[in-house]
C-alpha cells in the first residue's frame, strides 16, 4: 500500500485541511507521499511541507499550467502518479479537492468516496450522509481508493520531523477546454474559518449587513473567525465563503457561537461537531436549542455588545 | 443550443431521515420525496438560458427508477421542453450515473451540460465532474453565476476564499450553487402541460455502459447525540460558564 495526499497551500503555507488529510493517511497506515501542486511559490512550500510529520516524500509539480489548480490541468497528472502504484489519494474536501478528484476517479474508472470522517481500515471508511443525520460505512471495492477527507474531523500533522526529500515530477499539462480568466478572493485578517479554534456565525437575526460589526467585534475579542447561516449569506449580509452548512464550510471549533440562527437541519449540519456550541436567539424554541450546550434567550442587540464588553 | 439537464429525485429537504432499526441503511419507506434543491437550481437556470435566447431546447434527464418520472415532470413544469428516464432500479453510485449520461449526452450532443453541485441525500458531489472527464470537456462546479460569450461557457465559481470565472470551450459541464438563481414555483396551468410533453424512458441496461459495484455499503448509523444543555440566564452567567465550567476562553 501507498498513499498520496494532494496537498493544497495558501499564503505559501500548506492548508490545515491538507494538514488533516496527512492525519488520516497516517490512520490508514501506509506510506504517505505529498504532492505539491502549483506555480511559482510552490517549490517554497514544498520545502516547508517536507517538514510535516508522517511524510515520506514530497513530489513537487511546478508550472504555471499548475498556479490556478484547474481540475483539468490537475487529472492527468494524478492518474498519472496513481498508475506508478498509489493504492490511496486523499485530498481536503475543499473546493479544490471535490473539483480535481472526481475528474481522476473516472479517469480511473475507479469510485470515490467523499467527506470521509473517519478511518476504518484500509479499505472502510465512514462518512455523513443526509445533512449528517447519518453516518455510512462503506467498504471500497476499487483497487484504488479516492478519498475526500473533512477536516474537522482529524488533527493536522505537525511541521517536527527532518527534512524529507523533495523530488521534482512534472511541470505542467494545459488543456484547451478551460481557461482560467479572473479570480476576486476575500482578503480576511482572521484565522480561517474551516479551522478557526472560535466560529461566531451570524444568521436571518442579524437584520442586515451593517450589524455583522457587533459579530466581528465578538470573533475579534475572541481570536475567532466569522461564519453565517445560509439567511445571512442569501440576504447579503455576509459573503458566500463565510457560509456555514450542508453546503457550506464544515466546522468544528471548541467553541461556536450562533447568533441569530434559528438551526436549520442544513446549517447543523456544518457545526454540530463542535466541541462547544452556544446559541443566542430571542425564540427559545428555536432548533439550534436541541444542539446548544448554552442557550441564551435574549435581544441580539443588547446581548452581542454586552457579551464584546464581558470577554 | 442545447441544454441538457441531470436531475435526482431525492428526499424532501425538509424532511429529517431517520436510520432503519437494523442499521442497514436509512428508512426512506413513506418518505415524502422531491427534485434535489440543486437540481431544481440547474433547471432554472437551463429555462432562464432559454428565456434570455441563449438555449433553444432544454431536456431534463434522470437516472433512476421508475418513480423518478414525477421529479422529471416536476421539471417540465418547470418549463424544460422533454424529458429521459434511464430506468435502473440497481443503487445510483455516481461513476454508474456519470456513464449513463454520458451515453445520453453521445446520442443528444448537447453544448452545455447542467447538473446541481451535489444532491442532498448522498452528498458526494462527483457525478458532474466525472461526466465531464468521460466526455473529455471542461468544467465550471459551484457556479454562481453563467453567460455566453464569444463561444464560450463563462462561469462564476464560488471557492473557498472567494470567487474565480472560467471561460469553457462547447460542450462544457456546470454544477449549479446555491447562489446561481432562486427556482420559481410551477404554475397550475404548467404542470397540466407538462403532463403531455414527451418523457421517454430507456432502460439501463440498452445503453452499453459497462457498469459494476464500486463500494459497499457496510452499514448506517445515527449520528452521536449532543448531550443536553442549559439554559443561561444572562450574558456574565454565558461567559462564567465557558470560561470556569467549559474552559474554551
Amino acid at each position: 500500500m501507498r498513499t498520496l495526499v494532494i496537498a493544497e497551500h495558501a499564503a505559501g503555507q500548506l492548508t490545515a485541511g491538507t494538514r488533516s488529510a496527512i492525519t488520516a493517511a497516517m490512520e490508514i497506515g501506509a506510506e504517505t507521499d505529498l504532492l505539491v501542486v502549483g506555480g511559482a511559490d510552490a517549490s517554497a512550500v514544498a520545502e516547508q511541507a517536507a517538514l510535516t510529520q508522517w511524510v515520506h516524500r514530497i513530489l513537487l509539480a511546478q508550472g504555471a499550467a499548475f498556479e490556478k489548480t484547474l481540475a483539468e490541468n490537475v487529472q492527468p497528472l494524478i492518474t498519472a502518479l496513481v498508475a506508478e502504484g498509489y493504492t490511496h489519494v486523499l485530498v481536503d474536501a475543499n473546493s479544490m479537492g471535490r473539483n480535481v478528484l472526481p475528474r481522476v476517479a473516472a479517469s480511473l474508472d475507479v469510485g470515490m468516496l467523499s467527506d470521509v470522517i473517519k478511518v476504518v481500515s484500509a479499505d472502510t471508511f465512514q462518512r455523513p450522509i443526509y445533512a449528517g443525520n447519518a453516518i455510512a460505512t462503506v467498504q471500497s471495492l476499487d483497487p484504488v481508493k479516492l478519498l475526500t477527507i473533512r477536516a474537522s474531523a482529524f488533527g493536522q500533522a505537525s511541521s517536527h520531523q527532518e527534512r524529507c526529500d523533495v523530488v521534482v515530477i512534472d511541470s505542467g499539462y494545459s488543456a484547451t477546454n478551460v481557461r482560467f480568466v479572473s479570480e476576486h478572493l476575500t482578503v480576511s485578517e482572521r484565522p480561517e474559518l474551516s479551522s478557526a479554534r472560535v466560529v461566531v456565525s451570524g444568521g436571518r437575526g442579524m437584520q442586515n449587513k451593517g450589524n455583522f460589526a457587533l459579530i466581528e467585534g465578538v470573533a475579534d475579542k475572541l481570536g475567532g473567525a466569522v461564519g453565517a447561516s445560509r439567511a445571512a449569506v442569501d440576504s447579503g449580509f455576509a459573503p458566500n465563503d463565510l457560509q456555514v452548512g450542508q453546503t457550506g464550510k464544515i466546522v468544528a471549533p471548541d467553541l461556536y457561537i450562533a447568533v441569530g440562527i434559528s438551526g436549520a437541519i442544513q446549517h447543523l449540519a456544518g457545526m454540530s461537531g463542535s466541541k462547544v456550541i452556544v446559541a443566542i436567539n430571542h425564540d427559545a424554541e428555536a432548533p439550534i436549542a436541541q444542539v446548544a450546550d448554552y442557550m441564551l434567550v435574549a435581544d441580539l442587540f443588547e446581548a452581542l455588545p454586552a457579551l464584546e464588553k464581558a470577554l | 443550443m442545447k441544454v441538457l439537464v441531470a436531475v435526482k429525485r431525492a428526499i424532501d429537504p425538509n424532511v429529517k431521515v431517520r436510520v432503519k432499526a437494523d442499521g442497514s441503511d436509512v428508512d426512506l419507506n413513506g418518505v415524502k420525496m422531491a427534485l434535489n434543491p440543486f437540481c431544481e437550481i440547474a433547471v432554472e437556470e437551463a429555462i432562464r438560458l432559454k428565456e434570455r435566447g441563449v438555449a433553444s431546447e432544454v431536456v431534463v434527464v434522470s437516472v433512476g427508477n421508475s418513480a423518478a418520472q414525477e421529479q422529471l415532470r416536476t421539471a417540465l413544469a418547470l418549463g424544460a421542453d422533454r424529458a429521459l428516464l434511464v430506468e435502473t432500479n440497481a443503487v445510483l453510485e455516481p461513476l454508474n450515473v456519470a456513464k449513463y449520461l454520458s451515453k445520453v449526452i453521445d446520442s443528444e450532443k448537447p453544448q452545455l451540460i447542467l447538473f446541481g453541485k451535489q444532491a442532498i441525500d448522498q452528498e458526494n458531489n462527483q457525478t458532474g465532474q466525472m461526466v465531464a472527464q468521460l466526455i473529455g470537456s471542461g468544467q465550471a462546479t459551484f457556479a454562481s453565476a453563467i453567460s455566453y460569450a464569444d463561444d464560450q461557457w463563462v462561469v462564476e465559481r464560488e471557492v473557498d476564499c472567494g470567487s474565480q470565472i472560467v471561460a469553457l470551450s462547447v460542450p462544457a459541464v456546470v454544477t449549479c450553487d446555491l447562489r446561481l438563481n432562486e427556482p420559481r414555483y410551477a404554475s397550475l396551468p404548467n404542470i397540466m402541460k407538462a403532463k403531455k410533453k414527451p418523457l421517454e424512458v430507456i432502460a439501463a441496461d440498452e445503453l452499453g455502459a459497462s457498469v459494476k459495484n464500486h463500494a459497499r455499503l457496510v452499514g448506517v448509523a445515527p449520528p452521536p447525540v449532543r448531550k443536553v444543555g442549559i439554559k443561561v440566564g444572562s450574558v456574565s452567567e454565558l461567559v462564567d460558564k465557558l470560561k470556569n465550567v467549559s474552559g474554551v476562553i
